[in-house]
């Protein structure tokens, strides 16, 4: 399911809202939470799951190519955990 | 601060002009939408902020941190998130209070 179609379906629930209305929220939702991860705060869905940013401490790469040790410097990246009624129902094995 | 299903619907409210009503089930319409795919065994994909991809992860040894017992992680399907490459830049470049910055 992509975005257009995400909002699609949206707007089909919510038949008294105008098409453009559903599009505007997602587009609001989705950088809302943009916003908060990339100031550092968590976004919690009850049912759904958490994100949060996880820490990876600077370290010494190296270039794959020339073989050359590089510095990487510290930094932070989205983390997502299922909720979990999202991890029982995607589950279907269990 | 957290950002909650609440100061989601507070914004649909305030900047899109739902009403009370339509922004909290808009908020769990979405939520919702999203999760109904994922269950039904479909991906999503967020242009700009990320992708919720499905893995099926075959059994594996497990073990029992304070038995030592060894037990089967049975097979199972998970949801992963890939951040897109604009999500990532955006935390990478805001600065933030982190103590070893």
């Amino acid at each position: 399911m992509t975005k257009s179609e995400l909002i699609a379906r949206l707007a089909a629930r919510f038949p008294q809202l105008v098409a453009k209305d559903a599009d505007f929220a997602v587009k609001m939702m989705l950088d809302a939470m943009s916003a908060a991860l990339a100031r550092g705060d968590r976004i919690e869905i009850r049912g759904f799951g958490s994100f949060a940013l996880n820490y990876r401490p600077p370290r010494v790469g190296r270039n794959p190519k020339s073989g050359d040790k590089v510095q990487v410097p510290e930094k932070h990246v989205p983390h997502f955990k299922a909720g979990k009624e999202l991890r029982e129902r995607v589950d279907y094995l269990a | 601060m957290t950002l909650t299903k609440a100061e989601l619907a507070d914004l649909l409210f305030e900047k899109v002009g739902l009403n009370k009503r339509e922004a909290k089930d808009m908020v769990e319409a979405f939520f919702d939408e999203v999760r109904q795919a994922l269950e039904n065994g479909d991906g999503v994909k967020l242009s700009g902020f990320g992708n919720f991809q499905l893995r099926d992860k075959p059994q594996r040894p497990g073990r029992n941190p304070k038995t030592g017992e060894e037990i089967p992680i049975t097979a199972r399907r998970v949801v992963t998130f890939h951040a897109s490459q604009k999500l990532k830049i955006a935390v990478e470049t805001t600065p933030r209070g982190h103590s070893t910055n």
